[in-house]
């Protein structure tokens, strides 16, 4: 059996999926930054494929970027995260709407 | 030596600023003599830069002279600049001239008022205001002069203001001016659109080379006329200028005689490629608002009882005669009759400023009487302003009157004989006032029998119920001297344009660069024009015979010509007053009303519907992150839907 980049899709798009809905239902803000980082990671996975299947080094250049980004984004994410729960812990994100209209 | 220009304003403004930095710190003649000395600092640049000019060449005479730009915005640009040419340096010349003396006199006249700096402070900015209306060569710097001069007589006029009524004078004037600056503007914002330009010679540059249609000329004239008619005290604006004389005197004869009333006839004459191309209706209209302004104010004067209401309602009848010459084409007669006219009016004014102040603070002729001994000087002065103001020859004003009359029998003999009958009551009401105050009994000694009861007048600043102790004294020299000054000036003033020959005729050509060409030219024969002039000396002499045989001889009874309703301004005054107190009022305060429901409500309506708008869109905005997470993947949904449906797999 030939696996071929169809799946390889395929599984980025149910890990995108998981991310996407992980994110949407979930209030801990720990649990949703790792369905962002899944997300991430799915898209990191469809460049590489897509990249192979066209013979081209730019999918896996782009994803240096990503990673390089997505590796910012946790320290300013987590630092924030820590911030909050040192001022008040068990807090979920659905707490923190001080900015609402 | 003309490029001097720029120091003829920058010492009344420098001598304004060290008036206003010391201000109380100085002690009193010195801010007067510094203001003075700013003021003749002016005056001897002027004659340098007049002396200069005439070095050149006729055609080299009018040249512009830019400091600074002053609005650059797009097309429309502009800039601080002078327009030096023989109208505005002759203009400088007696405003400066006149101004110079009249300083001098307010130092004796200003002696012991509290608020001697005060006083000087404004003086010395409104010459600087009224140099730069003179000498700007755009419209936007002459407005910016014509403003300011206008605020400094609101000042001037309420300088004691602590009197309610004087305050109310100065609020009197101001509004009234608006009307003429809502003109002078409207006039502007025309020549802008059409011309595209601001400045005098460019404005005339196109207008020699570009068709401008006829009507907007027109327009354009009228507008400035309107202006004129506020600033020169025309009818029916010219109420404002009786109710001025609530200012200390010198401020009367600088600001409301010499020189700032006369800007509106400046104007005009400044204007004057324009006022050529506009329809023959329009300088008609100016023409009869002139002659009947001049008629209706000299009927007034004669039954004034204040001093300065009768040299306040000359002075709007005479300027009614400068107007007429502008209407008739005849500029250089205008300027020459506003030149004669400040020196004999601001040596009148002076002299009355004198009478008063010598009868401490008295206003009402009625209770003057035989000054003559007791002020020689004051009372010789004055005597010459009255043969001059009369239009007895040789003295100044009568051969600036007789020439404005003669383009008015050119143009029209209606005219005419509405100029002649004014030249008539002139005369009366001057003699009537020589005579009431130098010569007969003198009155001030039986206090207020007969005076301040008879037709309920507007005596209503006099000095009061002690008359019976005043001494009449002659003021001191500061005083005197510019009066002696205006009296050799109003005496020779005629010399500058005497219509026998072309080489006296030295203003028409002096001036040439300046109206380009535009006068009306006499079409009448030598022996008409000594017809006319002999008919107007007929007049004089009738109006002074009556006015001696009233008066002096007593054979005529006074009261035919003091009737109450000439006292009472033909109860025009009275009349505006009770219209714009009543249903005026409640029309513009239907407008204000207007303005608040409709165009503020349209205002804030727009507010209201994007306030109550954002209300209800906020909602969205309720800082939930799940909440913007599930946002932005919709539209990433969206987006991936709306793509994949254009594309043909």
């Amino acid at each position: 059996m030939i696996i071929t980049t169809t799946w390889y899709l395929l599984l980025a798009a149910v890990l995108f999926s998981i991310g996407t809905t992980g994110l949407l239902v979930r209030r801990n803000p720990l649990i949703m930054f790792m369905c962002i980082e899944l997300m991430l990671n799915a898209v990191n996975i469809t460049f590489v494929s897509i990249g192979s299947h066209l013979n081209d080094l730019g999918g896996q250049l782009a994803v240096f970027f990503v990673l390089v980004v997505a590796a910012a984004e946790v320290v300013v994410g987590l630092a924030l995260v820590v911030a909050i729960m040192r001022r008040r812990s068990r807090t979920n994100a659905d707490d923190l709407k001080i900015l609402g209209g | 030596m003309i490029d001097l220009v720029w120091l003829i304003p920058a010492f009344p403004l420098l001598g304004f600023l060290t008036l206003i930095c010391l201000g109380r710190s100085v002690r009193e003649p010195i801010s007067g003599w510094l203001a003075t000395t700013a003021m003749a600092g002016s005056f001897l640049s002027t004659l340098i830069v007049f002396i200069g000019m005439l070095l050149e060449e006729n055609e080299n005479r009018q040249t512009v002279f830019t400091l600074f730009d002053w609005i650059p915005a797009g097309d429309f640009k502009v800039e601080i600049g002078f327009l030096a040419d023989p109208l505005s340096i002759t203009m400088c010349l007696f405003i400066t001239g006149v101004g110079t003396l009249i300083h001098l006199y307010s130092i004796g006249y200003m002696h012991g008022d509290l608020d001697f700096n005060r006083f000087f402070t404004y003086l010395n900015l409104f010459a600087f205001s009224m140099l730069m209306l003179v000498l700007g060569d755009n419209l936007l710097l002459t407005f910016l002069g014509w403003e300011g001069v206008g605020a400094c007589s609101y000042l001037l006029i309420s300088f004691w203001f602590s009197d309610p009524a004087n305050a109310t004078a100065g609020k009197k004037a101001f509004i009234t001016n608006r009307v003429g600056d809502w003109g002078f503007m409207v006039a502007m914002f025309l020549i802008f659109f059409n011309f595209g330009s601001l400045q005098y010679l460019e404005i005339f540059d196109i207008l020699g080379s570009n068709q401008i249609a006829e009507t907007t000329t027109t327009f354009i004239v009228l507008m400035l006329f309107v202006g004129a008619v506020g600033k020169s005290a025309q009818f029916p604006l010219y109420l404002w200028l009786p109710d001025a004389m609530a200012g200390p005197t010198p401020v009367s004869a600088l600001i409301h005689a010499a020189t700032m009333v006369t800007s509106g006839v400046y104007l005009l004459i400044r204007v004057n490629p324009i006022m050529v191309e506009a329809s023959a209706w329009s300088t008609g209209l100016i023409a009869w608002v002139g002659a009947g302004t001049a008629l209706f104010a000299a009927s007034i004067a004669v039954a004034q009882t204040d001093i300065k209401k009768v040299l306040a309602y000359s002075t709007v009848s005479q300027l009614g005669y400068m107007i007429l010459a502008v209407g008739c084409g005849a500029y250089t007669a205008a300027i020459f009759h506003m030149i004669t006219h400040a020196f004999f009016k601001a040596l009148l004014f002076l002299g009355a400023g004198s009478v008063i102040h010598g009868m401490d603070g008295e206003q009402d002729l009625r209770r003057y009487g035989g000054l003559r001994s007791l002020m020689p000087i004051t009372a010789g002065t004055f005597i010459i302003g009255w043969l001059a103001i009369a239009g007895v020859p040789p003295f100044s004003g009568f051969w600036s009157k007789d020439e404005i009359l003669a383009f008015a029998w050119d143009k029209n003999p209606l005219l005419w004989l509405v100029g002649i009958i004014t030249a008539l009551l002139t005369a009366f009401y001057m003699t009537r006032q020589v005579i009431l105050t130098f010569f007969g009994k003198p009155r001030y000694l039986d206090a207020g029998d007969d005076a301040g009861d008879d037709a309920g007048d507007d005596a209503g600043d006099d000095a009061g119920d002690d008359a019976g102790d005043v001494q009449p004294h002659e003021s001191p020299w500061t005083m005197t001297l510019p009066l002696i000054a205006l009296a050799f000036l109003s005496v020779v003033g005629g010399l500058i344009q005497l219509p026998f020959s072309s080489s006296t005729k030295r203003l028409e050509h002096w001036l040439e660069p300046a109206t380009f060409h535009n006068e009306t030219h006499l079409h009448l024969s030598s022996s008409t024009l000594w017809v006319l002039a002999l008919l107007t000396l007929a007049a004089v002499a009738i109006g002074i015979g009556i006015g001696i045989s009233t008066y002096l001889k007593e054979k005529i009874d006074r009261q035919i010509f003091e009737k109450p309703i000439l006292n009472n301004a033909w109860h025009f005054d009275s009349t505006v007053s009770k219209v714009m107190g009543g249903p005026g009022f409640k029309a513009f305060e239907a407008v204000a009303k207007f303005d608040k429901r409709v165009i503020d409500g349209a205002v804030d309506g727009t507010g209201q519907i994007v306030k109550k708008t954002a209300f209800i869109l906020r909602r969205s905005q309720n800082g939930l992150v799940r909440t913007y997470a599930l946002g932005v993947g919709i539209g990433a949904v969206g987006l991936l839907i709306w793509f994949l449906s254009r594309t043909t797999i």
